[in-house]
């Protein structure tokens, strides 16, 4: 079932310059969909546009039917939840204390009975609740991150967007994070998101949309979509794509 | 650097955080409303009039009907009291409250720690509405002109320094201060203009403005300020559980279901509205705006809602202190208050400068 649907997106900024030309793009109920793509592509304009920030020049943005732009804000946070890579917290506010900033959707509602519940077991599920009372300002960024996930997680919409969760983790904390949310995924959530490491693509989305000089040059499974051959041609880097000696999962190595 | 993480690490030991929190919450209030009491009785019975304690309860009481023994014969002491200090108390407390609480408002939308009302020209902006309607003789809305008129200008200035400092929902610390400087100084060349333009009692006026004073403060001027910071503290508090998601920046606010336009205006408007009332009737007082939001902060954390209660009370503390040290500290002069706070708040800015520049490590 389609969740979060974007058909026809157009972008353009200045004179005309194209960003995205006619993007289209869908996330299931139960599915990691990754956006991939070389630096420029369009990955965080699309983004951008799917989260509701960025207003395209033509195309539409559909959550469950309808129009995110005729979606008050308050009913949208509590249908989905965004991450971004920018995650800089202005005043010193303990990490706690941010997890809970996830739960004010859902304020003045029932669901606000859960908040404990559902800041404890995000803080639990993302490894930061021995950080609980630190200032998120005196934090790593690696540590920053995974706050911003437990807010995230917190917020328990079931459409998750992530721009590049992993990117400032270390080896087991973006294997603990994706493993996070491959379970989120099983769980009925639809989640996009935006990676780099074309093998964390192929470990754990179910469907990859590449996007090549602001157009969907692929979409389809990771097997089909990330071939050496299209790799090379949209990267302009040759690499070998050959299975895991055990697990049998396609492996991405550029050609030194 | 390790100063901070040994006590953040200190605070990770305490079992219940949120009830710790709440609990140093309410402490800092009691002793900040102790030190204000003490501070009020301390500026009503002293000045080149002394009163004792006694004699302070005594006309107190006799303002209200009740003649006890303590009461002094001379009706002068109500006098004194009644029509000269308990009116300038009362309208520094007002405008101590409406700075510190527009400070936590302007520095919670420009996401910037460095935001006052005085430093990003928008005090000169209200003073220079407030002069105007005094040079030109404008009466069109009654006793509110003088008010209304600073309003204007301020708002002019709060929304001329938000449109031309923000990018990506946030303000660089040397950006905010350009543009102060540039606001500061097209209202500085209006002020000219009108001392240019006035009579030599407007002059005065406007100097007095420039200054900062709570010389010649009337009920009347309280009566008309009560209300617009009482509006003010209530929209603060209204909106204080948005203004802690701004702090993850503008987009992901709007992710939590803030409406930020929307937000944006109302803060705006009631910081203008904050700053009118403290600048109408007393000038230009700066950083009282920037010195308390920043000393609550460290004292019981960023939460804003707590924060506006705090910093309210802090502010108006702040200026009793100020105003009584303003009057007392030469004999037989009445400095201007604004002297005062400058005196404490721009050694204060200077040091958030140094450390704000340390942390992001640049002119972030």
């Amino acid at each position: 079932m389609t969740r979060l649907a974007a058909s026809g997106i157009d972008v353009t900024v200045g004179a005309g310059r194209t960003i995205l030309d006619s993007v289209s793009i869908d996330v299931d109920a139960g599915e990691v969909h990754a956006l991939v793509g070389p630096n420029g592509a369009g990955k965080s304009t699309l983004f951008g546009v799917l989260a509701g920030d960025i207003t395209p020049a033509s195309g539409a943005v559909e959550l469950d039917g309808q129009p995110v732009d005729d979606i008050r804000p308050q009913l949208l946070a509590r249908q989905r939840a965004v991450l971004l890579q920018e995650n800089t917290v202005t005043f010193p506010f303990t990490a706690e204390q941010v997890v809970r900033m996830g739960r004010a959707p859902w304020a003045r509602t029932p669901a606000a009975d859960a908040d404990d519940e559902a800041v404890a077991s995000a803080m639990a599920a993302t490894e930061v609740l021995a950080l609980a009372d630190r200032s998120v300002t005196s934090l790593s960024g690696g540590e920053r991150a995974r706050v911003a996930l437990a807010r995230v997680l917190a917020q328990a919409t079931d459409v998750l967007l992530l721009d590049e969760p992993t990117a400032a983790l270390d080896l087991k904390h973006h294997e603990d994070v994706m493993r996070l949310i491959r379970t989120q995924a099983e769980a009925g959530a639809a989640v996009a998101i935006v990676l780099h490491d074309l093998n964390a693509a192929l470990a754990h989305a179910d469907r990859v949309t590449l996007l090549s000089s602001g157009r969907v040059a692929a979409t389809g499974t990771p097997a089909e979509v990330l071939t050496a051959a299209r790799i090379e041609e949209v990267y302009g880097q040759p690499v070998d794509v050959f299975p895991h000696p055990s697990t049998g999962v396609p492996l991405v190595v550029a050609r030194r | 650097m390790t100063a901070d993480s040994r006590t953040q690490q200190a605070e990770v030991a305490t079992p219940t955080p949120r009830t710790h929190r709440r609990l140093r919450f309410v402490v800092v209030l009691l002793v900040l409303l102790v030190a204000l009491v003490v501070t009020c009785v301390a500026s009503i019975s002293s000045g080149q009039y002394q009163l004792s304690p006694s004699d302070l309860v005594g006309v107190l009481l006799r303002g209200i009907g009740i003649d006890t023994p303590w009461a002094p014969d001379a009706t002068a002491d109500d006098g004194v009291i009644s029509s000269i200090r308990l009116p300038r108390l009362v309208l520094g407390l007002l405008v101590g409250a409406a700075l510190a609480v527009s400070g936590v408002l302007m520095q919670a939308i420009f996401g910037n720690p460095l935001a006052d009302a005085g430093v990003v020209g928008v005090s000169s902006g209200a003073a220079l509405g407030a002069a105007a309607s005094i040079t030109l003789g404008l009466a069109s809305f009654g006793v509110w002109t003088t008010p209304v008129f600073a309003f204007l200008g301020g708002l002019t200035a709060v929304l001329a320094v938000y449109l031309l400092s923000r990018s990506g929902g946030r303000t660089e610390v040397v950006t905010l201060l350009l543009t102060g400087i540039a606001i500061n100084a097209i209202a500085g060349a209006g002020m000219a203009f009108l001392t240019f333009l006035g009579t030599t009692s407007t002059r005065e006026q406007i100097v007095f403005w420039q200054l900062g004073s709570l010389n010649g403060a009337l009920w009347s001027h309280s009566a008309l300020v009560a209300p617009l910071v009482a509006l003010g503290i209530v929209v603060a508090l209204v909106v204080a559980p948005s203004l802690d998601l701004f702090a993850l920046g503008e987009r992901t606010a709007r992710h939590l279901g803030v409406n930020v336009e929307l937000l944006r205006i109302v803060v705006i408007v009631t910081v203008a509205v904050l700053v009118c009332a403290a600048v109408a009737f007393a000038g230009i007082i700066g950083f009282a705006g920037l010195v308390v939001p920043h000393l609550m902060r460290m004292l019981i954390g960023p939460a804003h809602r707590p924060l506006v209660i705090v910093s309210a009370v802090g502010g108006a503390l702040l200026l009793a202190l100020a105003d009584l040290v303003a009057r007392t500290a030469v004999p037989l002069a009445d400095l201007p208050i604004g002297m005062i706070t400058a005196l404490v708040g721009g050694p204060f800015f200077l040091w958030l400068l140094v450390r704000t520049r340390r942390r992001s490590g640049g002119w972030a």
